[in-house]
């Protein structure tokens, strides 16, 4: 087997894995709080790719244009919160699936329209478009160092957010014994409003950061939801650290899956057959991976406390 | 009763449900637009679908987003079967719904042990997984979906799916018997017990019933029925794609279900019936009807619970 | 000794460092009232579902009607003649009161994989349900949707429902929860009429209820037994009234 390229898939199956758990944090913090199935969490991830690309695109500055991506998505996701998703919270869940994909469905066509079927981008500027040489030979682009860096520093901050202040501590409770929350006598629906805004920010993030090197489209966020959701089924809803375990596994067993399904089937059929099954079987394998893990644990690893 | 029934609000809507389905082969040219023959037959096509998923989330309580999953490999099963040549309606059409029947027993053994919202995800997981295998697989066409040139051979030169009007009311008569058979199921010792797991599944286990076992035998019955649509939808567009098995038209079947009136008889049919009319003029009107659709989703799941059938048994009777 | 119904010995249930039930042992003679008494948060609730199998214990027995019982489902034990009430009122709240009981007449038949028939037309199953509600009161109620019961009547038919199931014993669950005084001593005639046909496990926060029906009483403390005995052993147990009853 080819180590570097090994290497390289496994940088980029990383990637992946980062940018599926700001996706997931705020999808598993949203349902764990809030109990709101929330299917539009994809459209948010949409909003980051877009407003990056607009904001960019405007200021000329990549730095610039992301900077200003985070607060827009603090208020676009205040704005859905307040206007639409408040009022699911009391509704069962499939009416918050229903509400959700309406959501979605207007979301992609109004971004189908202003934007075309193709999308719009950014362009990297000529200081991240570079390649980094690592020791032996592995040869990495500068930005997807960027994009592992940045992913995991947001990371850290989540971390310390939920583990260290106290709002964590109440985003905590909240996840594990939703009662208990409102017990303690705090502003509810402040608290509701905050997380979810928070929940917007960290997807757009994830759709800001991913989209120099694929695109702002129409529909991207959806793929991202359903991965998101095997992730957090996985490693069980509520749990920030099930869902940083669960997106790291996920994104480095989609990417290695894809990357070197084939070769391994050679071992043991011939090659055309491995070339035919190759592809299908990488494209089921997380999702082979969370059946496995749910006849096992079908609350995911890290089951929510009481549950 | 069912004279009387026949009488109400309720009655008159869904005779005229029923009395379109019929009659729309003559209706359609004379008013001159004559492809509402074909919405009908798709009409007709969803609505078994739809029934399979009332059956299990108007009833049983049990959320499935990934049912298309079951339609497309019903669809795929007279696809595959049909490019290496197999014609014969009795192995396509046993194979379709018993393929449709397997994997409703291994996809809900692993998410029936698994409650609510897990329920959802897990089910709207299994779908994708299907859906990306359909696409991957060059074989069977991938992206671009399988052509099929025969429809399914019965053998029998007065039943032939080729001619149009057999097809419409091969597929009106399916959709009856599936109306019916749900209708005798939900009202039985088994619907029962669905629909009591429904309403309190904790108490369902401590008063003696092993309510995963039911819930299964619930979801396969679902997942055959669906298949069954998947066999009609193949033969009637003569073709098949990943389409068939992508989230979206999961989420529309819940939204068909949602719309004629959950745990309701004949719900699914006008569910369907008002969908697919109403995306069929809306696309007419405007390319971005989703920008109108979208809202109007949003708006019934507000404001109109109980969908068309709940609407017209609160006019009935403004107590109930 | 008259013939034991129920022994539990050594029931330990963990939740992470929490130790809910602390080695806890008890048994039940056939035809007593036993109740079960404790302050909040002594581990009633958790000790109720570890009997009625809605959670798995960490280690110990249950012996019910001399068989071994702690690894049978939730279903199975109900089979086996022991069944529970609850103390939030836990009904088919859509179904009318027949159908309610009709639910667990069905389930005590054998098994329901039975697809055409409709049930709402089976005279067997009506009958014996009616009898049911003759026999708790309920009879004029019949047909009414279950929400719609007063609280009161819901208690009732939430006993009634277990009775359908013909079992042995009845786990009975704060059966007076949520009752004034005039509506408890009513449940309180109507169990002790129950006690010719069936033996009772009563876990009950109502002390007058408990003193006038118990045969004998256990006192749970933070998931532990500390005693057990008559209604006046218990009553003059120091350490009972120093755990539990105050010095009231």
């Amino acid at each position: 087997m080819d180590y570097i390229l090994l290497a390289e898939q496994f940088f980029n199956g990383f990637q992946l894995g980062i940018i599926l758990f700001l996706v997931a944090a705020g999808l598993t913090l949203i349902f764990g709080i809030m109990d709101l199935v929330n299917l539009a969490h994809g459209t948010l991830y949409m909003f980051g790719a877009f407003f990056a690309a607009t904001f960019v695109q405007l200021t000329d500055s990549l730095v610039l244009g992301m900077i200003l991506t985070l607060p827009a998505m603090l208020i676009a996701g205040l704005i859905l919160e307040l206007s639409v998703l408040r009022t699911l919270y009391e509704r069962d869940h499939l009416d918050q699936v229903l509400a959700t994909f309406g959501l979605i469905i207007f979301f992609n066509e109004l971004f189908l329209i202003v934007w075309g079927a193709e999308g719009t981008g950014i362009n990297l500027p000529p200081y991240l478009s570079g390649l980094i040489t690592l020791p032996g030979g592995i040869t990495v682009p500068d930005y997807r160092v960027v994009i592992i860096i940045s992913g995991l520093l947001v990371a850290v901050l989540l971390y310390l957010l939920v583990s260290k202040t106290r709002i964590g501590m109440l985003i905590r409770a909240g996840a594990s014994n939703r009662e208990m929350v409102g017990a303690l006598g705090i502003n509810i629906k402040l608290l509701f409003t905050l997380v979810f805004g928070l929940g917007a920010v960290l997807a757009g993030f994830a759709g800001m950061i991913i989209t120099p090197i694929t695109q702002a489209e129409s529909g991207m966020g959806e793929g991202m939801l359903i991965l998101a959701f095997v992730v957090i089924v996985i490693g069980g809803i509520g749990s920030i650290k099930g869902a940083f375990i669960a997106a790291i596994l996920t994104g480095l067993i989609d990417t290695m899956g894809r990357s070197f399904i084939d070769v391994a089937l050679m071992s043991f059929m011939d090659s055309v057959a491995a070339e035919t099954a190759g592809p299908a079987i990488s494209s089921m394998l997380i999702y082979i991976l969370m059946a496995v893990i749910l006849a096992i644990k079908p609350s995911g690893l890290f089951p929510p406390k009481g549950a | 009763m069912s004279i009387q029934f026949l009488k109400t609000p309720r009655g008159i809507y869904n005779s005229l449900l029923i009395l379109l389905c019929v009659f729309m082969p003559i209706i359609a040219p004379l008013i001159g637009q004559e492809f509402y023959t074909d919405v009908v037959a798709r009409v007709m096509i969803v609505t078994i679908a739809a029934i399979s998923l009332n059956f299990i989330m108007g009833y049983g309580g049990m959320i499935s987003f990934g049912h298309a999953i079951f339609v497309g490999i019903g669809g795929y099963s007279v696809g595959i079967l049909a490019s290496h040549g197999i014609e014969s309606a009795y192995i396509q059409w046993p194979v379709g719904i018993l393929m449709s029947g397997l994997f409703a027993l291994i996809i809900g053994a692993i998410s029936l042990r698994t409650r609510g919202v897990y329920f959802i995800m897990i089910t709207l997981a299994f779908a994708q997984m299907m859906y990306f295998l359909s696409v991957s697989v060059e074989k069977y066409g991938s992206d671009d979906g399988l052509t099929i040139d025969a429809r399914s051979d019965f053998g029998l030169s007065f039943f032939d799916l080729n001619d149009a009007m057999t097809m419409y009311y091969t597929a009106f008569m399916l959709m009856v018997g599936c109306l019916y058979l749900n209708f005798r199921i939900v009202n039985s010792r088994f619907g029962r017990v669905l629909r009591a797991g429904k309403s309190n599944n904790e108490r369902m286990a401590t008063i003696g019933y092993p309510t995963f076992r039911y819930k299964l035998v619930a979801f396969v019955i679902a997942g055959m029925m669906c298949g069954l649509s998947g066999l009609l939808s193949a033969n009637f567009e003569d073709f098949v794609s990943p389409d068939l098995l992508f989230w979206t038209f999961s989420g529309e079947l819940i939204f068909m279900v949602v719309l004629g009136g959950m745990g309701t008889i004949m719900g699914p049919l006008g569910g369907a019936m008002i969908f697919l009319f109403l995306t069929e003029i809306l696309s007419n009107i405007t390319e971005a009807w989703h920008l109108i659709f979208g809202p109007f989703l949003i708006l019934v799941v507000l404001f109109a619970r109980g969908g068309v059938e709940g609407f017209l048994k609160k006019y009935e009777d403004p107590n109930g | 000794m008259a013939d034991i119904m129920l022994k539990v010995e050594n029931l330990v249930k963990r939740f992470g460092g929490l130790v809910a039930t602390d080695s806890f042992s008890m048994d039940v003679i056939q035809g007593e009232i036993h109740a079960i008494i404790g302050p909040n948060g002594a581990g009633k609730t958790t000790l109720i579902h570890q009997l009625s199998g809605l959670l798995n214990s960490d280690s110990g027995t249950i012996q019910f009607d001399g068989k071994e019982i702690s690894h049978l489902s939730a279903p199975k034990r109900c089979h086996a003649g022991m069944v529970r009430s609850y103390q939030i009122t836990s009904i088919f709240k859509d179904f009318s009161v027949l159908d309610n009981v009709a639910m667990s007449i069905q389930a005590r038949e054998g098994h329901s994989f039975r697809f055409w028939d409709d049930a709402g037309k089976d005279a067997d199953l009506s009958e014996k349900a009616m009898k049911i509600l003759n026999e708790t009161s309920l009879q004029d109620k019949a047909g009414i949707l279950a929400d719609n019961l007063a609280h009161g009547e819901q208690r009732q038919l939430e006993v009634a429902m277990a009775l359908a199931t013909s079992p042995k014993m009845l786990l009975l669950d704060e059966p007076m929860a949520g009752m004034g005084p005039e509506e408890s001593s009513t449940v309180t005639k109507f169990l002790n009429s129950m006690k010719v046909n069936y033996t009772m496990l009563l876990i009950e926060h109502d002390m007058d209820a408990v003193f006038a029906l118990a045969d004998r009483i256990t006192v749970l403390v933070y998931g532990k037994a500390i005693a057990c005995g008559t209604p006046e052993e218990i009553r003059s147990n120091k350490e009972v009234r120093a755990a539990y009853l105050g010095d009231g």
